[in-house]
């Protein structure tokens, strides 16, 4: 009886999705011969199609809830890489093969490939600087993509009427981020969920609109290029050099970021920042600043975004505010919900993910954005926590013996 | 041990638009002591918490407090909930508001929060106080959790534990702010009667150590009990106070409680 049904719900689902796709499945409007073609075999394939994929979706979901019920809560199913990185041998091997193949990538591909790869790791580091105020801190910003452009513009303003060197402009374009990090966190303080999301969208809109219309400061929609390129001790590389040095200082930047966000998360910052996105009330009565706590989330943020803003305008060269639109804020975002909050290997799988496949799923022509939707969608029904959910830390802890009260002492003076 | 005052509040009064949640009340707990806060539903007894732990900001009234071995009275008035924590004073919550996504290690952890200092830079170096600082939080969370008998589901998330642990989780997480006064707003709500049991001793113990205890309850068993004094609170009033026995022989508390005798 409940094949029956599910048989029955199949065929339902088919028929439906028969009917979603059969504009463009089964009619074919030729307008120039005037001829419409109706392709009812391509109506059978959808439905045969469907039908396949729900019954495998069904299958899978059935198999996937009788072992979360086998497994004890002792036993939580770690991923493959949490499993990797818990090990310590396991995990020099894994980093020692990612560290190998970084080094040799741009040697083996060609210098399109290392291109997009920068790309890449650029949005790697704008997921990891989202991550501490979305993931860690709970404040949902989507208005990222205003302190990449701070930075950008930064050092492309800098270059221009200064003539200072991307070395200079680097710590600078990242303290500006930050300050306007801060800039924005005070008047939001006060806000959360969909209202802090509406002022920060705002806010980033503030920006973009003000380097569009601001002519004299910004040259307007027209942008500033011949931007220097990153230097190396004062010397010149030419344009084949120069992005495999740009690769390999953003792999450099990459490495740092993740150290840095790494340390972050785990000490008593980092405590109080998830503190802050579990409870805000709870979490002030306890003793904690709120108002310090996501100054401080805000502007650490930031100072990511305005780095890899600097970097950006020196791999280009080029910087106008038609690369700094919402879609980026809603792309980082998306890169730390699909990889999962509060995880640094979650965003960088989600940045590598979302950021290479467009470009890898350039064979399937006019398909390509279509299928990157679905596979978003199909992420998201059936991974709703990411893909490398955050594991919380667990402390090992060693009682000392004959030194009770000790402590006290340290953590009062 | 010498009696000392630690928390003195003087005409406390909280309005909400033409609503007088709390009208001109005294109230005063001395060290070592357990002073519950009793009432009917609604009486404004949560209100007054959220007075003076600074989430409302009262209309009128001081609120004071007494640090140990000093003279000088600290005035709570107009101070932020996380400063007001830091001058001693730290509470619970009614409907159970710990960091569920949270171990239950790190939930006390985060009581420790405002006894240490380590900062961005502590955090990004790891210099050796920050690391002495972060083993000592580590210990004395430990020893909370110790205390109220959760050491063995410290690495556990908060929200999987059982009803009854969270309660006294809450009480870990308050304990380790080192408070002067420990504020548990109904802390044997929703508990059965082996948990309020335990929850009994637990603050028995606590108070035995020292600590000073204030405390809003239902239960008139635990309450009787439990505590050294109690003021009854009736539509933001003071209605009564007292010693256990007087307030249980007080007609106006047995009228607020139970409604007036009619004589037909």
């Amino acid at each position: 009886m409940a094949v029956f049904k599910e048989l029955k719900k199949g065929a339902l689902i088919s028929l439906w999705f028969v009917f979603l796709t059969f504009p463009v499945m089964v009619i074919k409007v030729d307008p120039i011969a005037r001829t419409v073609a109706w392709r009812w075999e391509k109506a059978l394939y959808m439905a045969a199609g469907t039908f396949i994929v729900y019954f495998l979706v069904q299958f899978f979901m059935k198999k996937k809830a009788t072992r979360q019920e086998t497994n004890t809560d002792k036993e939580q199913h770690l991923s493959i890489i949490h499993r990797i990185l818990q090990d310590p041998i396991q995990r020099n091997i894994l980093l020692g093969v990612i560290a190998v193949a970084a080094l040799l990538f741009p040697q083996f591909l060609s210098a399109y490939q290392t291109n997009v790869m920068t790309t890449a790791l650029m949005y790697v580091v704008l997921g990891l600087g989202l991550n501490i105020v979305v993931g860690l801190a709970g404040l949902l910003d989507l208005g990222f993509v205003a302190f990449y452009a701070v930075g950008a513009y930064t050092y492309a303003l800098l270059n221009l009427h200064f003539g200072l060197g991307f070395w200079t402009v680097l710590p600078i374009g990242g303290l500006l981020a930050a300050t306007f990090g801060i800039l924005l966190g005070f008047p939001v303080l006060r806000l959360r969920g969909d209202y802090l999301a509406i002022v920060t969208l705002g806010f980033g809109e503030i920006i973009r609109l003000v380097l569009e219309n601001w002519g004299e400061f910004s040259r307007g929609p027209s942008g500033i290029s011949n931007i220097s390129r990153p230097g190396f001790f004062g010397i010149d590389f030419d344009l084949q050099a120069s992005i495999i040095y740009t690769y390999y200082l953003m792999v450099l930047l990459v490495i740092f970021t993740i150290f840095v966000v790494n340390r972050l998360q785990d000490s008593r910052l980092g405590r109080a920042w998830i503190a802050l996105r579990e409870d805000e009330i709870a979490c002030q009565a306890m003793g904690i600043d709120k108002r310090k706590t996501k100054l401080v989330a805000f502007s650490l943020g930031a100072f990511w975004a305005g780095i890899v803003g600097v970097m950006f305008a020196a791999k280009t060269t080029f910087v106008n505010p038609a690369s700094f639109t919402f879609l980026e804020s809603a792309i980082i975002l998306s890169i730390v919900v699909l990889g999962g909050m509060g995880s640094i290997v979650g965003v960088l799988f989600g940045a590598l993910i979302l950021i290479l496949m467009p470009e890898y799923l350039r064979a399937l022509s006019q398909y390509r954005m279509l299928v990157f939707g679905v596979i978003l969608v199909c992420m998201m029904v059936f991974r709703p926590q990411g893909l490398f959910p955050t594991i919380r830390r667990t402390y090992t802890f060693k009682k000392k013996p004959h030194t009770p009260c000790t402590d006290d002492q340290t953590a009062n003076s | 041990m010498t009696k000392q005052p630690i928390l003195d509040v003087r005409g406390l009064t909280m309005d909400f638009g033409g609503i007088r949640a709390l009208n001109v009340l005294d109230l005063d707990v001395t060290s070592g002591e357990i002073v519950a806060l009793i009432g009917p539903n609604g009486a404004g007894k949560t209100t007054f918490f959220n007075c003076i732990t600074g989430i409302y900001t009262p209309t009128a009234g001081n609120i004071w407090l007494t640090p140990p071995n000093g003279t000088n009275k600290i005035s709570l008035n107009g101070l932020k909930p996380n400063q007001v924590t830091e001058k001693g004073l730290a509470r619970t919550f009614q409907n159970i508001r710990l960091f569920p996504k949270m171990t239950v290690l790190e939930n006390v952890m985060i009581g420790r929060h405002c006894r240490t200092k380590a900062f961005i830079f502590g955090a990004i170096f790891r210099n050796k106080a920050t690391l002495q600082e972060e083993q000592s939080i580590l210990e004395f969370s430990y020893r909370m959790l110790e205390k109220v008998g959760l050491a063995d589901s410290a690495d556990e998330f908060a929200d999987n534990l059982p009803y009854g642990a969270q309660r006294r989780l809450e009480i870990a997480r308050a304990l380790a702010t080192e408070p002067l006064l420990l504020l548990l707003d109904e802390p044997a709500a929703g508990m059965n009667p082996q948990e309020t049991l335990a929850l009994e001793q637990l603050i028995k113990q606590i108070s035995r150590e020292g600590q000073a205890i204030l405390l809003i309850e239902h239960d008139m068993k635990l309450v009787m009990s439990l505590s050294d004094r109690i003021f009854v609170m009736d539509y933001g009033k003071k209605i009564a106070q007292g010693i256990p026995s007087e307030i249980r022989a007080n007609p106006a508390v047995i009228k607020a409680y139970l409604g007036e005798e009619v004589d037909a």
